[in-house]
Parts: structure tokens; sequence; C-alpha cells
């Protein structure tokens, strides 16, 4: 061995190593971030509850937490959330599996490779532009058909969520139908199904886990969307399952109380991170769920 | 964020003014009230013709956040549509920051319906109060509650957000404690917000400074006041410029200020731009739709900058309704 190769293999074994620690410190930046925001939720949200009891917040139903008289019920910000979530999954779902179907099963080559990149721009247009177009060219459109609309309301907000999140669910889904192997399609024709009997009865459910799983992905954005309620839905938190009144989302609630000027350490402040706290909680559930659907199914159809 | 631009664009502004090279020196900062914005945005608009190498940022924290920068150091002037409260006082105390308080013109708070609503013209203090105390919250929540006559549905409330002085005004005056109103309402520290609101919604009702109902005059229908007290005129008043300036229109017409810091005011540039805001200013306070103050007032004011006189002629005790800006700074002089 020569000593140019040996300087050589010293030098590449340090670099080797210097990648491994670059990579590992990027690795563990992610996690140790949201490490840190787990912690500062947690650790917010308790002094949160030392001053409210959590049976208020969980059972009262009004949210006042700014006003003189205050009420720590989170009801009215959670019926926020569940019913413009609601109102997208009813838009997204049938509009997004038909056309996952559709580009699965249907459309010849050529059309999949024009169709699918164009349905993608959709997830790519900001939220902010979706909120105004929510406010000023959807509601106003509904107030034609519903004249007792309010400005601000939950379904055209609703509505707006439910486009958004069609990309996601039509192509995660469309992923999955994709996938099914053909052998079960051809077993299918064989026995002389008709394509539309093979679509329903055999692709759907080979790819039912895809497809749960895509549409609870979708709920959790739907949850987690933020722009387009707070330019849209109005920012009073109200205990209805009425669409057509202003509501506020507990997203909205956030924007609201961090754009103000709220000093830190109280409990105004504080109700940010429980109510943040309950927004992780529920879309970390919904995330367990999707993965565990995904993994439970996929072991059935395997 | 919503229809906040106003914020999102101080924002950007701020950010603007954080990467700005080191050579443009002479900066104002003005931050506070969304209602006394349109007066200094349009004063500092004039004001950079004027001295081009003055740069002026004016952002919109509501007058309580506007103070908590103020009385922190970060700025060197703040607006604000309420005098200054004993609580700000003891900040800026606290941090050694002397502030002069500069009357710039008069406002009014406007109630607004819809368009749409045709039952509504004239409104009383003692219906307004029974809307908007806190005993009211989840209780009176259709119009047909607040006068006979007025249909069964539902109202949809809008108002200035916790953080704006119009709050702490209006709660003073129409409830008759300062901060308590219900909850239950579309609260926002951004006019535009409600006025989108209220402008949308048949069933509506709201207040905000009068300058954003000139602004918006199509799209929403004025409610008269009236507070039942005949030395302010009979039956139900709408706020316009005279009604403003005589003081008929009670109890929601008020003064509005800017506290400039008084260590500031040794800088030129802060100087030249308020004295340009009490001489050049005026007309502009008009054009943006407030009641400019009258003559001997601008004269007492300049007085106090140019004598640095420190401290509140309202003595920390925030709004008082029904007050003329001539008795307290004439008392003042004497």
């Amino acid at each position: 061995m020569t000593a140019t190769t040996l300087h050589h293999l010293t030098r590449g074994r340090y670099r080797e190593r210097a990648a491994h620690v670059l990579l590992f410190f990027c690795g563990t930046l992610s996690i140790l971030t949201t490490l840190g925001i787990v912690a500062v939720l947690l650790f917010e949200t308790l002094a949160f509850f030392r001053e409210v009891p959590l049976f208020d917040f969980l059972t009262d139903t009004q949210w006042t937490p700014l006003f003189a008289d205050k009420h720590f019920g989170i009801l009215p910000l959670v019926a926020g959330t569940a019913l413009t979530a609601g109102i997208a999954v009813c838009v997204a779902t049938p509009i997004g599996l038909v056309s996952a179907l559709y580009l699965s099963e249907y459309a010849t080559d050529r059309v999949r490779h024009l169709v699918k990149p164009v349905l993608e721009v959709l997830a790519g247009v900001p939220t902010v532009v979706y909120g105004y177009f929510a406010l000023l060219f959807i509601t106003p459109l509904l107030q034609t058909v519903i004249p007792s609309l309010s400005g601000f309301n939950a379904l055209s907000p609703g509505i707006v969520i439910g486009v958004m999140i069609i990309p996601m669910v039509s192509s995660l889904s469309e992923d999955a139908m994709y996938a099914v192997p053909q052998s079960l399609r051809e077993g299918a024709y064989a026995l002389g199904s008709s394509k539309l009997q093979v679509a329903v009865k055999v692709v759907v459910p080979a790819a039912f886990s895809g497809i749960a799983a895509s549409l609870l992905l979708g709920v959790s954005r739907a949850i987690g969307e933020t722009m387009i309620l707070a330019i849209a839905a109005g920012q009073q938190p109200r205990l209805t399952l009425n669409p057509t009144v202003p509501i506020e989302t507990m997203t909205a609630y956030i924007v609201q109380v961090s754009l103000g000027d709220t000093p830190t350490g109280t409990i105004e402040y504080r109700t940010i991170f429980a109510v943040g706290m309950m927004l992780f909680l529920g879309t970390l559930a919904l995330n367990l769920v999707s993965q565990w659907i995904k993994q439970r199914f996929r072991e059935q159809v395997g | 964020m919503g229809l906040r631009h106003g914020t999102t664009w101080a924002l950007g502004l701020s950010i603007l003014t954080a990467a700005a090279p080191a050579w443009s020196a002479a900066l104002i900062k003005i931050d506070g009230s969304s209602t006394v914005y349109p007066i200094t945005e349009a004063v500092a608009e004039e004001f950079a013709k004027a001295q081009p190498k003055v740069r002026v940022t004016v952002g919109i924290s509501g007058t309580g956040g506007g103070f908590k920068k103020f009385c922190n150091g970060e700025t060197d002037i703040s607006d604000a549509s309420r005098p200054i409260k004993m609580s700000e006082v003891q900040q800026c105390d606290a941090k050694k920051i002397g502030y002069v308080e500069v009357p710039v013109a008069y406002d009014g708070i406007a109630v607004v319906v819809n368009p749409k609503n045709d039952w509504v013209t004239g409104m009383t203090v003692r219906e307004l109060k029974k809307l908007w105390e806190p005993a009211a919250q989840g209780k009176i929540t259709r119009w047909s509650q607040l006068r006979a006559g007025w249909p069964n549905k539902e109202i949809h409330l809008f108002g200035a957000g916790v953080d704006s002085g119009t709050y702490d005004y209006f709660t003073d005056a129409i409830v008759g404690t300062e901060h308590a109103s219900r909850g239950d309402y579309t609260a926002s520290e951004d006019d535009n917000v409600l006025i989108q609101g209220i402008a949308t919604d048949p069933l509506a009702l709201g207040f905000f400074g009068v300058a954003y109902y000139e602004a918006n005059k199509g799209r929403l229908t004025l409610v008269g006041i009236d507070d039942e007290n005949s030395k302010n005129g009979d039956g139900p008043i709408l706020p316009t410029f005279e009604t403003v300036k005589n003081g008929t229109y009670q109890p929601l017409a008020r003064p509005i200020f800017i506290y400039v810091n008084s260590k500031a005011l040794d800088r030129p540039e802060v100087a030249d731009f308020v004295k340009f805001y009490l001489t050049e200013g005026k007309p502009l306070v008009r054009e943006v739709g407030y009641i400019s103050l009258p003559d001997p007032v601008y004269e007492l004011a300049m007085r106090r900058i140019d004598t640095r006189i420190v401290g509140s002629v309202f003595g920390g005790k925030g709004s008082q309704i029904g007050v003329t800006l001539e008795s307290l700074l004439a008392a003042e002089s004497k």
C-alpha cells in the first residue's frame, strides 16, 4: 500500500464519517422538532388545565375566553371543525373515488398521463387563494340558491376544502386501485363479469385499505385546514350543525388569538395551546387509524 | 388571517424594514389602533413626498397592542383610539418612556346593519346595552327580543375585537363598563372582516369606526343612535361630521390620539413628522372619513409638542364619554 492510497482511504473514511453524522443529524432534527412541539403543547396545556377543569373544557357549550363572562367549552370549536370537515368529506369522497375509478379502470394511458397531473395541480393551489375563492365566489353563488346564507358560513369553505382534498383522495385511491393484481380482474372477466362489475365488485374491495387510508388522510387534512376557514367561515364560536351561519373552527380560533396581542402566560394565551393539543390528538388518532386499516387489510388481501 | 390584509401588509413591511440596509437611518416606527391607522397612513404617504429620505412604517395591532410595544421602547409613535390607561402609564413609567399626548381627530363609532334590513332605522342606547351586555350572551339572539315588531329572526353580531380601542370605547359607552360585553359575536381587530360579514348577511348588526363606513357606504346601512337625552338632540341621530363635532352624536363619538415618545421627539425627523401631522394632516383627516379638530385644539396640541408636555390630560382614566378636548386642554394651559 502506497502512501497516496492510504491518504485517500483515510480521507474517504472521514468523509464517510462526516456524511454519517450529517445524515443522522438531519434525521433526528425532525424528530426533535416534533418532540419539542409536543413538549411545548403539553407544558402549556397542563398549565391551562390547572386553571380550567377538564370537565368544563369538554362539556361547557360556550367558548368565550377573551370576554368578560369567560367560558372554556371546546364543543363549539369542535362542532365547527367537525361540520366543515364533514362537508368537505361529503364533497371529496364521491368525486375523488369516481375519478380514481375512472383513471384506474377506464381511462387510456394517454388520458391518465394527461389528467392525473392536472388533477394534482388542485393540490398546489395556495390555501389563501381557496379561502378568497370561497368568500368572494362560492358564497355569493350559494346565496342565489340559499338566500338566508350568511356571508361567513360553514358551507362554502367546507365545499372548497372538499375540492382541495379531492386530489389527495383520488390520487392515493387510484394508486391503490391500480396496484390491484391484474390476475384478479382477469379472473372476474373469466367468470363473465362486465367492466363495471369488475371495477365495483373486485377492484374497490381489493383496494379498500388504500381507499380508506386516503379518505382518512383527507379528513385529517380537512381538520387541520386553517386559512380557508379563517377567511370564509367567520369567527364566532357557535355550537351548531347549521352550515349557513358564521362559525369558528379550532384552527381559526388559534389564528384569531395569535393575530391579536394576547400577553404570554395568561389564560387567554394558554387557550390556544389547549385547542392546539385537541387538534393534535384528533389528527394523530386519525393517522393512527389510517395506518392500522392499511396494515390490516393489506394482510388480508396479500 | 381573513381579510386582515392590513396586518399582513404591516407584517410584510416590518420584514422589509428588518432587511433594509443600514444607510436608511431615518426611520419612524408607528404602531397601534386600526382606527387611527387610515389617518397616520395618509399622513405618512404625504410626508414621504415632503421628506423622501425618511421612512415611516405604520402597523395595526390595536390600541392596547400598540401601547405594549410603545412602552417597551419598540416604537416612536403609538396610534390610540382612546387615552392611555393607568396600567399602560405604569408600563411606560417602568421602562422610563416619556410620551406626549397629541389629539389628532374626532371619530364616531358607527352601528350598521345590512342594506336588506328594512326594520331598523334607529336604536336607543338602552336597546344596544340589552344587546351587547355580558348578560345577553346566548340569551338575546333574535331581533324580536329587542323591540316588539321586529322580526322573529336570528341576529348575527359583528364587532371590534377585544384588543381594539373601539371595543374599549363601545363597551364603556354602551354597556357602562369598559371591556365588558357578550362574547358570542364575530370579533375582529380588522374592520374589513366586519364589513365583509355585515355586507353579506341580511341579519347582521355590527359596530366599528365611522371612517370604515364612509369607505363602504353602498354596502351598509347606518343605524341612528338615540341616547334619550334631549340635551344632545331628540330621537335617533346618525353619525355625520356635524353631529360628531357638535356633540349630538352621543355617546359614540370620541377624540383619537397619537402618543409620541418624548425621546424620539428630539430626533428632527420625528418632530417634523408630528408637526406635519398637525398642519398638513388636517385636510387628510377629513379625506379618510374622520372629523378634524377645531383650530384652537390644534394650536393647543402644537404647544404640547413645543413645550414637551408629558403625560395624559385624562389622568390614566381611559375613555371619558362625551368629553370635549378644548375644555381639557384649555384647563391644562392655564
